[in-house]
């Protein structure tokens, strides 16, 4: 089970479940300039979900397109890594999230405008620039709250040994994959060890690794976060507006 | 008019001042001459951008009134949009509606560091930057020291 048809799943769920959390923020971030910036960043998930997604389903052929693949499936067929479904908890919880994705998806992004699917490098050519933003926002966040006052140092230290061991499931070895996620690890730890010195923050040890989510085996918060998501397209199945 | 020329002159929906064709996000416009089937190829700013129904809705609108009603607009994402496609005159442009154009791209995929601004009102380079994100997914929004006045930036891609 691990053609391109589910490696680009997994990639457009890793976006649309991202993508789907940070829209929460908007109307409830911390100030008018980061309710855009998350808005923004939100749109930019859910840009590349669709393409993903859309892709996807042209590769197995089975006649879904993207909104039968987003509004249609069940929690057990998503494929997207547990770290984007976590609730997004405080803003310290959500920058260290958006920073350990963005560290993934600038690499991931990256290799696969290369790769030898022709679509998928065109996908990647235009999203790892986006991500390198994503990456950016993120860094300045937990840069600014790390290197900040006791309690926000505090709290973006506590966020990080929150979510970090949600980062191992990310690099699980795919050697058959147009970009094997194992290769990306070494770079991503690059990124993400000099963010944190500079923010002044402690990098957690690696140790209990939680994993299930390219399996379909998640949290249960994915559970509430599709049936949101879900219910206006299930009581109105090809709803537009 | 030519398919090339009606297209061309499409708006963008979102930065009123520039053509489709200024922004380069107009990739090609084909004319198949025994059927007089027209192919439009645009390519997004952002994945995300959600003006882009409308722009495929406006040149396909933009075609029919030049007598072109057989028209496609296809999508495509790369080579991916860089704001270096954005032409002199549509710079030009941006920058007498009060919006800072983007600086050259150095390097692909790197987003450039922004040192110092020029506040396209007055031009004074004592300029800051206010959101990272602005009204749109393409700009970000700045306040010029100088003048007081707050503007868009269209952002290095």
């Amino acid at each position: 089970m691990n053609g391109p048809f589910e490696f680009t799943l997994r990639l457009g769920d890793d976006a649309l479940i991202a993508a789907q959390r940070l829209a929460e923020w908007t109307t409830r971030a911390p100030e008018m300039e980061e309710d855009i910036a998350l808005a923004n960043i939100a749109l930019d998930q859910l840009g590349a979900a669709r393409l993903l997604l859309t892709y996807a389903g042209e590769l197995e052929g089975a006649g879904r397109d993207e909104d039968a693949l987003a509004y249609l499936r069940d929690d057990r067929e998503f494929r997207n890594c547990l770290l984007v479904e976590l609730p997004n908890d405080d803003f310290a919880v959500t920058m260290a999230k958006l920073l350990l994705l963005s560290a993934y998806q600038l690499p991931l992004y990256t290799a696969l405008a290369e790769c030898a699917d022709e679509r998928l490098a065109a996908i990647g050519s235009k999203t790892r620039k986006e991500s390198a933003y994503h990456l950016d926002h993120a860094a300045l966040w937990v840069k600014r709250l790390g290197d900040g006052t006791e309690e926000s140092h505090r709290r973006m230290q506590a966020a990080v040994e929150q979510v970090w061991p949600y980062a191992a499931e990310l690099f699980a070895p795919d050697p058959g994959a147009p970009v094997d996620p194992a290769a990306l690890r070494a770079e991503f730890d690059a990124t993400v060890t000099a963010v944190l010195a500079e923010a002044t923050l402690t990098r957690p040890e690696s140790g209990w690794a939680p994993a299930g989510g390219r399996d379909g085996v998640h949290t249960e918060h994915l559970s509430y976060l599709l049936a949101e998501m879900q219910v206006l397209h299930r009581a109105h199945p090809g709803a537009k507006w | 008019m030519n398919p090339r020329e009606a297209a061309a002159a499409v708006v963008d929906p979102e930065i009123r001042v520039l053509t489709i064709d200024e922004l380069g996000i107009l990739r090609s416009v084909d004319e198949d001459p025994s059927t007089g089937r027209v192919v439009v190829t645009i390519t997004p700013t952002y994945t995300g951008c959600p003006a882009m129904d409308v722009i495929r809705a406006d040149i396909r609108r933009a075609l029919t009134a030049a007598g072109h009603p057989d028209a496609e607009v296809r999508t495509v994402h790369s080579p991916a949009w860089s704001t270096d496609w954005i032409s002199e005159s549509g710079r030009a442009k941006l920058a007498a509606a009060g919006i800072a154009p983007p600086q050259p791209v150095r390097r692909p995929g790197v987003v450039p560091l922004t040192l110092t601004l020029r506040c396209p009102r007055c031009g004074s380079p004592e300029t800051e930057q206010l959101s990272r994100f602005g009204s749109t997914a393409c700009k970000a929004l700045w306040r010029c020291r100088s003048c007081s006045e707050p503007f868009d930036h269209l952002k290095a891609l």
